[in-house]
């Protein structure tokens, strides 16, 4: 992507810090200095698939085996999902290596949804050597211009020299400020050249602030709101997770009384027993949080980017309320909704601030008017769905079996899909970062590799797949890497021969016409054998909590397939385009 | 309400940074007017001048999305009487349609154009100014019939008396020495 002069020049504007200690320069080949740079950014597992252009990598990473442990999934979309997986439970960067060509192109789903979901990734793709870039050479493609708009930072690099500072730069960038994925492109020539090798890890990089100062007398301002406020709300989403804030979080709520509301990725911020936490916020979230958003004087957006799915028609959102917005992102403020308060920084800087200066207070009245709502919803769908009068299994009590077998404490990856929003709403959750679902991108078969990928980071906490027949095919591959790393992952496949939520909405929106929503499926089992993974298909009501026991005590990977409901639907419901407090509840 | 409005767009000097900034307005189907890029005055950084034309919501979104990418140091938005902005024209006439009378010369005169080369064949008059300027001189000029006709984008320095981006890059030096 640079001539060799401007990087020179990079060099200078990046303005590395030498470390106390200086690294004496060593010889070696840019593959080499690679595996040395990962070295240097503390990863220790990463995940890829080889090929051409990126041979020299693999062959460097061979004798580095002992100390980065690279996971071979089965396509490239895989690696880039499991990498997130890994970095959404762990909290670290995830890594990956593509080749050229075709393998950067498969990585790119992967990347978009880390794109919009904030998940730190460096993606490391091989490319042609520099002699041929722009002569359509074999597996050449422009992957810098292809992920320009959905990587936080790209760059290609041409001569090994600039690998260090590229990979410096790369783990800076993915991991500072609102986090995002990030990928370098380096050509072959690059990797096989030799030169002498140092390290410097980016301490800052001129043309990019991470995260701003809090501007304290917005704290004020918020403060003053927060003070007046009769109805409050706080939605809480991922930034308070990705900025570590969650005792922050607690303390502001626990000491203002607010009710609070997370959104999909916000989930597990707080526990979910915590009495002010009211449950999920959008289209297929609570009952309570929806309608009041609408009846709130004053919302406090936490870390949260008021996607479209929580906010419906932006118009009849949060019509009687003023908002605080604290966010990182200077471009999410008044994107979508207007912030009276913006506060911008880091949450877990200017959460404190806040929760200093507030007054004590409750919200004991406006709570119980949450608590209203959640005794309707409870009667009119949250006791259907747990206890059904039909004979079919519905998603909402296999979920619900699941949770309760691990005490609310295992970390639940999903697909996308019925199942996605079953799964986040029946859940329950006692500590941070238990959830990987795929939030703005929505991408179907993200669950199977992310499960891997969050097992590998917490191998230590149970993780639990819940997937449907629909995005279980569409990465279907990675049960043989699930099965060559050993790795335990119980696999919950909520299956009703049906794509359930395209289904839904052709059952709601397009008068049952069920255009290819119809799936004629393989026997999930017997695929399930190939790849030496254990399992069961369950159809009856009484063969579940025994079962879910089998799969609870069996050591290793486990698909534990259920029938369900053929034609279940997902509610509540907030239809597209209209307002959140116009949800249905059938 | 929708209005003019002139970007000045500070960047790394990398490869690749055109996209990433057009990338901005094209997601958005916002169409940018004029655009040109050159060096600032500051060694190594470089600049884009955009014009476009939309609401001043809008634009403050825009400039906020472009900031968001990482080699851009900073973007400023501009109405046209916070700035001095120039355009440069060029017009190829038939030097046969210079010579039969004398409305060329008069309007290179009228326009304050000038000539910058006469061949045989052809005459090449430049004329610098606002967008209405050049195009009111395109107008009466192509009666005589213009061969070719090349506006270049727009360039603009703010009236200002404070120069926004050595002071930024200032901020950001006291600001990042702090944080070490």
């Amino acid at each position: 992507m640079l001539a060799a002069s401007s990087f020179e020049k990079m060099e200078t504007q990046t303005q590395t810090t030498m470390e106390a200690k200086e690294t004496t320069r060593k010889r070696m080949s840019g593959s080499e200095a690679l595996m040395q740079s990962l070295l240097h950014e503390g990863v220790d597992l990463l995940f890829g698939y080889p090929g051409g252009a990126i041979m020299p990598v693999y062959d460097a990473l061979y004798h580095y085996q002992d100390k980065l442990n690279h996971i071979l999934t089965r396509h490239e979309q895989g690696a880039v999902h499991a990498a997130q997986g890994y970095a959404r439970v762990t909290g670290k960067v995830g890594v990956c290596f593509v080749t050229s060509g075709p393998g950067a192109t498969n990585a790119v789903t992967g990347i978009a949804d880390a794109m919009v979901d904030s998940t730190p990734l460096v993606v490391i793709s091989g490319q042609v050597g520099s002699a041929l870039l722009g002569t359509d050479a074999f597996q050449e493609t422009d992957v810098v211009g292809i992920t320009q708009p959905i990587t936080k930072w790209n760059y290609q690099v041409k001569r090994p020299e600039e690998i260090p500072e590229a990979i410096a730069k790369a783990f800076y960038i993915a991991r500072s400020g609102r986090p995002g994925p990030v990928l370098i492109d380096i050509t072959k020539d690059a990797q096989f050249a030799q030169f002498d090798f140092e390290y410097k890890p980016t301490k800052k990089v001129r043309s990019y602030t991470p995260k701003t100062a809090v501007d304290k007398d917005k704290v004020a301002e918020a403060v003053r709101l927060i003070n007046l406020a009769k109805k409050p709300m706080a939605l809480v989403g991922q930034g308070v997770v990705l900025g570590g804030a969650e005792s922050e979080l607690m303390e502001f709520l626990t000491k203002t009384g607010i009710p609070a509301a997370w959104t999909l990725l916000g989930l597990s911020a707080m526990p979910s027993d915590f009495e002010q936490n009211v449950g999920m916020l959008g289209m297929h979230g609570h009952y309570g949080p929806n309608v009041k958003t609408n009846e709130a004087d004053l919302i406090i957006a936490i870390g949260m980017r008021f996607d479209d799915r929580v906010t419906g028609n932006v118009q009849k959102y949060a019509t009687n309320a003023k908002v605080v917005h604290l966010e990182i992102d200077p471009a999410e403020i008044n994107k979508i909704i207007y912030a009276d308060v913006p506060v911008l920084g880091d949450v877990k800087e200017s959460l404190p601030m806040i929760t200093s200066m507030v007054s004590d207070n409750q919200h004991e009245e406006w709570l119980a008017e949450f608590k209203a709502c959640d005794k309707i919803e409870e009667q009119k769908i949250i006791q259907p769905e747990l206890h059904p009068v039909k004979e079919g299994l519905t998603m909402g009590e296999v979920v619900r079996r699941v949770t309760e077998k691990y005490d609310d404490d295992a970390i639940v990856v999903t697909d996308v899909g019925q199942h996605q929003m079953i799964a986040n709403r029946y859940f329950k959750f006692k500590q941070t970062r238990s959830v990987v679902t795929s939030g703005g991108l929505g991408t179907m078969g993200f669950g199977l590799p992310a499960a891997l990928g969050a097992k590998l980071g917490q191998p230590h906490r149970p993780v639990c797949l819940f997937v449907g027949d629909g995005g279980f095919q569409m990465t279907i591959q990675e049960l043989g890497t699930i099965f060559q790393t050993q790795a335990d992952v119980k696999i919950i496949l909520l299956n009703n021969n049906f794509l359930g939520m395209v289904r839904q909405w052709q059952e709601l929106f397009f008068d049952r016409r069920y255009a290819s929503t119809e799936l004629v499926n393989p026997d999930f089992q017997t695929i399930a054998r190939g790849y030496g993974i254990a399992g069961e298909k369950v159809s009856d009501r009484e063969d579940m909590d025994a079962a879910v026991e089998r799969m609870a005590q069996h050591k290793g990977a486990y698909l534990l397939e259920v029938v369900v409901e053929k034609e279940g639907n997902v509610f509540p419901m907030v239809p597209a385009g209209a307002s959140v407090s116009d949800i249905r509840l059938e | 309400m929708k209005q003019e409005f002139t970007l000045s767009i500070y960047s790394e000097n990398h490869v690749g940074l055109l996209n990433q900034v057009t990338t901005v307005f094209t997601r958005r189907h916002i169409n940018i007017e004029s655009l040109t890029t050159s060096e600032s005055a500051i060694p190594g950084i470089h600049k884009f001048t955009i014009v476009v034309f939309t609401s001043r919501e809008q634009v403050n979104k825009l400039l906020l999305q472009i900031e968001k990418r990482i080699d851009v140091i900073k973007a400023y938005v501009f109405t046209a009487d916070e700035i001095v902005h120039q355009e440069v024209a060029l017009y190829k006439v038939k030097t046969e349609a210079l010579l039969n009378g004398n409305e060329i010369e008069r309007l290179v005169r009228q326009y304050g154009a000038r000539i910058l080369e006469v061949t045989k064949e052809y005459t090449i008059i430049e004329k610098t100014g606002h967008k209405r300027e050049t195009q009111e001189l395109f107008d009466k000029l192509d009666h005589f019939g213009v061969q070719q006709f090349v506006r270049s984008g727009r360039i603009a320095v703010t009236k200002l008396k404070d120069e926004l981006l050595s002071n930024y890059l200032k901020k950001l030096e006291k600001e990042k020495s702090l944080l070490d």
